[in-house]
């Protein structure tokens, strides 16, 4: 079995930002493990601007921003990145398994650092009910199909919910001609960020209608119409508030969840910002999910350098796997 | 024009598994299909389970072939390399009056000869069902009951009559019949066909096929049945099926062990009208919850994945298989509601019976293949194992969907082996079915499905023309 000093496993800005901070602490042997064909994460489909302005000092596309870090790591020969390479298991002795073209790969690390990420919430995870026809995508989907694959997943649009990246799709589907005719959120206000509202929604007079929800998806083979309804404070629909909107398209964006599938089935605890496993770190999105990537980037460099700690302990002689609790702050 | 000796309306569980029993013969086989791909019908939205018997009434017809296609069943998988689990049932009861019951149920699946059955105590189910009400009292246990994956099942079973030469035409709606001489002539949307014998397998639009040869004394009414899908780091709810006592309508709502790991919950059971009315509903969500949890109270609607409906093609209480008099040369398979795929291989031989009797002369073929090359799913092999695999493929390690692990080299064979659509990629590979539902791996797998098909991107559709998943390219939208 090969033996590493750590393994990162994510090459967002997180698994990036960790990398090139354990470097800088002193570790000398990183593996950076990466399922895409590209470090960058979730950055790389985001074109619009709006990220680094607290860690640059400067408005940077997703992109540009994951450019950045991608440089540094290139220019740190320690730091060996592994791209096209899904880690399927982690065990809690650090031992971790991953899968790339033409390779299964075992490795036993003396840290291990989880930057998976988050994954977005589906329709059925909020059970909107009715049928189930092509047209329903994630908002993050959606953003891969218009801005990486230039496909246009459709042209009357309904949003449900009022994350960011929803905010940022009923523009990016505007500028594309199509017609986003409702953002649709249960709450009061939205979970977005302000700045989305304003330049996103109320700059195209996109209408949003608070306190509503979908009651109901129609249509047999592509998306044709949703039903909404207004909603009281326990989101119980309120009797006469029901309308329809015709539609070929919707787009999720009900929230995310940390990609802790890993870590789970390693029978690894999360408490709080520590793990149960003394030199198993996580950071970014898959510990909590975070607005701006600026932070993720400055909790990361932390974890980056408690792994450094883990690591300079055990390779001091006479010293023992101990105390470090594993986790960041 | 050639002339088929038999032709089968449908490719459901029920006509391929006819097809691929009557491919042992010397005989020219056509299976005629409206759909994109096979098994997107009834045969696609069903518990898959391999009842035991129970539950049927004696003397039923489908209870006497539901015992028996449940002991054909294991053979047919081992043949075809699908797998089959036999993981037991148990019926369980909460008081007095559901011991008499359960006892009445016993006796009766003993008359249509289900092996095995016996009554197990509170102990038994505390050390063997640990999540389990704890108010039941005891369960009627039905070792023979298994699952399968029903989906899997119809296109190894297609894959297998083609290669003892059946053919398959999809996109084939029958729009009319007529006997014309000795010959039925079946007028589609595809093209003509001619044969000598006809089978309507056709599911919920059995009657109108009927109708079109003049038959019109059954009608198929659908009965919706709505089921819930859980995450699969739940697989351990249950280690059996977990049945409540049978109603008249139905086997009532389960706790169902699925072939691909996912605790299932459902079904309800809704008489409707519309045929094609296949959507969910908040309250079929919330009596499938409700009847569930009387069973395993710990079961938590936050770890439901997916769900969807299935309509059961129901006339009267019974099956209706049988040779048309009046018209010499059809035979009628309808009304086949569960447990029809249970039922499947040996309402097979039946009809292959049938078709004897009636003058259909049934030569063996000096060569029948009975086997199959049994498809590889990484997520069914220990990791020791994917090693070797990807050694020599690569692309075995070229990871597609990852909440269901399944590799490039995976879907290329599924779609090599027929999988237009983005459903039937799902439903052979189940790359999309895992709890992201698609959101990581549609990219990818529309692209390998245009490529391998040779179809633009905005040509791949979920499941046949009309549900196209991209509706153009950027800059495109004024056309
Ligand atoms: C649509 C959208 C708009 C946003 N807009 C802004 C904005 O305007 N400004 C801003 O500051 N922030 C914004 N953010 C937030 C910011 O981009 C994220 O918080 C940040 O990218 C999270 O970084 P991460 O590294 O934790 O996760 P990710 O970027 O998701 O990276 C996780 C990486 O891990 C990999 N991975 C996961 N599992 C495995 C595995 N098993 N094996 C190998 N690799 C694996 C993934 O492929 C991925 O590359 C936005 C986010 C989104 C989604
Ligand atoms: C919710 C639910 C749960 C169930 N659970 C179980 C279970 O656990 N165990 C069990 O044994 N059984 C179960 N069943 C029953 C089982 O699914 C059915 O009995 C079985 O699938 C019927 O198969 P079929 O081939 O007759 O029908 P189908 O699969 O519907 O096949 C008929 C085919 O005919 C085609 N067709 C129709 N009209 C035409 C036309 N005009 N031209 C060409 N083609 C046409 C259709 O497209 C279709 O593909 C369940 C059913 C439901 C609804």
């Amino acid at each position: 079995m090969i033996k590493r000093d750590l393994v990162i496993v994510g090459g967002g800005p997180a698994g990036m930002a960790a990398a090139v901070s354990a470097y800088e602490n002193g570790v000398k042997d990183i593996l950076l493990v990466e399922r895409d064909q590209y470090l960058g994460g979730i950055l790389n489909q985001c074109v619009h601007t709006g990220f680094g302005i607290n860690y640059f000092k400067e408005i940077l596309t997703g992109p540009e921003y994951a450019d950045r870090f991608i440089e540094k790591v290139k220019n740190i020969p320690e730091i060996e990145v592994s791209l096209k390479s899904i880690v399927v298991s982690l065990m809690p002795d650090k031992i971790i398994t991953f899968l790339k073209p033409g390779r299964l790969e075992t490795i036993k690390a003396k840290a291990i650092i989880m930057a998976t990420g988050c994954r977005e919430k589906t329709r059925e995870m909020v059970h909107i009910q009715g049928t189930r026809p092509a047209g329903i995508f994630s908002a993050g989907l959606a953003q891969k199909l218009i801005n990486i694959e230039g496909l246009l997943p459709g042209k009357e649009i309904i949003v449900v919910g009022s994350g960011d990246i929803g905010l940022i799709m009923a523009r990016r589907f505007t500028l594309e001609g199509a017609k986003v005719k409702a953002i649709i959120e249960i709450q009061k206000e939205t979970r977005g960020l302000l700045r989305n509202m304003v330049q996103c929604v109320e700059d195209f007079n996109i209408p949003v209608y608070f306190n509503h929800k979908i009651s109901r998806i129609y249509g047999k083979d592509r998306v044709e119409k949703v039903s909404v309804c207004k909603v009281d404070d326990n989101f119980n629909e309120i009797s006469g508030s029901l309308f329809e909107i015709k539609c070929d398209t919707i787009l999720m964006s009900v929230g995310l969840i940390p990609e802790n599938e890993l870590i789970e089935m390693a029978g690894v605890r999360i408490d709080g910002n520590k793990t149960s496993v003394p030199g198993i770190f996580m950071c970014g999105n898959c510990l909590k999910i975070y607005d701006l990537v600026d932070w993720v980037t400055q909790d990361s460099f932390l974890a980056g350098k408690l792994a450094a700690t883990t690591i300079e302990l055990l390779l001091k002689p006479g010293s023992h796997s101990n105390t470090m609790g594993a986790g960041l702050q | 024009m050639k002339t088929h000796d038999v032709a089968i309306i449908g490719a459901g569980v029920i006509g391929t598994s006819i097809a691929r029993e009557l491919s042992r013969y010397k005989l020219d086989i056509a299976l005629i299909e409206k759909e994109e791909e096979l098994a997107f019908g009834v045969s696609k939205s069903n518990s898959g389970i391999i009842h035991p018997g129970t539950q049927n009434p004696p003397g039923s017809m489908k209870g006497c072939l539901c015992v028996q296609g449940n002991a054909l069943i294991r053979k047919i998988s081992k043949e075809l390399g699908v797998d089959f689990k036999e993981v037991g049932e148990l019926i369980v009861a909460f008081n007095e009056d559901d011991i008499k019951e359960l006892l009445r149920l016993k006796k009766e699946a003993e008359l249509l000869g289900v092996p095995g059955l016996r009554i197990v105590d509170k102990d038994w189910l505390e050390k063997n069902e640990p999540n389990l009400n704890s108010v039941a009292v005891c369960g009627l246990y039905a070792p023979t009951a298994g699952i399968i994956s029903p989906y899997r099942l119809v296109y190894d079973l297609a894959e297998n009559a083609v290669r003892n030469g059946v053919e398959i035409f999809t996109k084939a709606k029958v729009i009319n019949i007529s006997r014309a001489d000795k010959y039925f002539e079946i007028n589609t949307s595809l093209d003509l066909f001619k044969s000598r014998y006809l089978v309507n397998a056709a599911g919920l639009f059995a009657d109108e096929i009927s109708g079109m040869l003049g038959i019109n004394d059954f009608k198929i009414k659908p009965r919706k049945g709505e089921e819930f899908i859980l995450d699969k780091k739940k697989a351990d709810l249950a280690r059996h099926l977990i049945f409540p006592l049978p109603s008249k309508v139905s086997k009532g709502v389960l706790i169902i062990k699925t072939a691909d790991g996912n605790p299932m919950i459902g079904p309800t059971a809704e008489d409707i009208e519309d045929k094609e009315d296949f959507s969910t509903s908040d309250s079929g969500l919330n009596k499938v919850l409700m009847s569930a949890r009387r069973l395993i109270p710990s079961i938590n609607d936050k770890d439901i994945i997916a769900y969807f409906a299935g309509l059961r093609p129901v006339a009267g209480d019974d099956f209706i298989i049988r040779h048309e008099e009046k018209c010499p040369g059809f035979i009628n398979v309808a009304g086949i509601q569960s447990p029809g795929l249970t039922a499947s291989p040996a309402i097979a031989v039946l009809v292959a019976n049938i078709l004897k009797k009636n003058e259909l002369a049934l030569k063996k073929k000096l060569i029948f293949h009975a086997h199959r090359k049994k498809t590889m799913h990484l997520f069914e092999i220990p990791l020791t194992k994917t090693q070797a695999l990807i050694k020599k493929d690569h692309a075995y390690g070229d990871i597609v969907c990852r909440c269901e692990m399944v590799s490039a080299k995976e879907i290329r064979d599924a779609v090599r082996r027929g999988a237009k659509t983005m459903d039937g990629v799902k439903f052979r590979t189940r790359a999309q079915a895992g709890r992201c539902h698609g959101s990581f791996c549609t990219t990818r797998i529309i692209k390998i499905l245009a490529e391998e098909t040779q179809t633009p991107l905005t040509g791949i559709t979920k499941r046949g023309r009309g549900s196209e998943i991209v509706r153009g390219g950027r800059g495109l939208i004024n056309d």
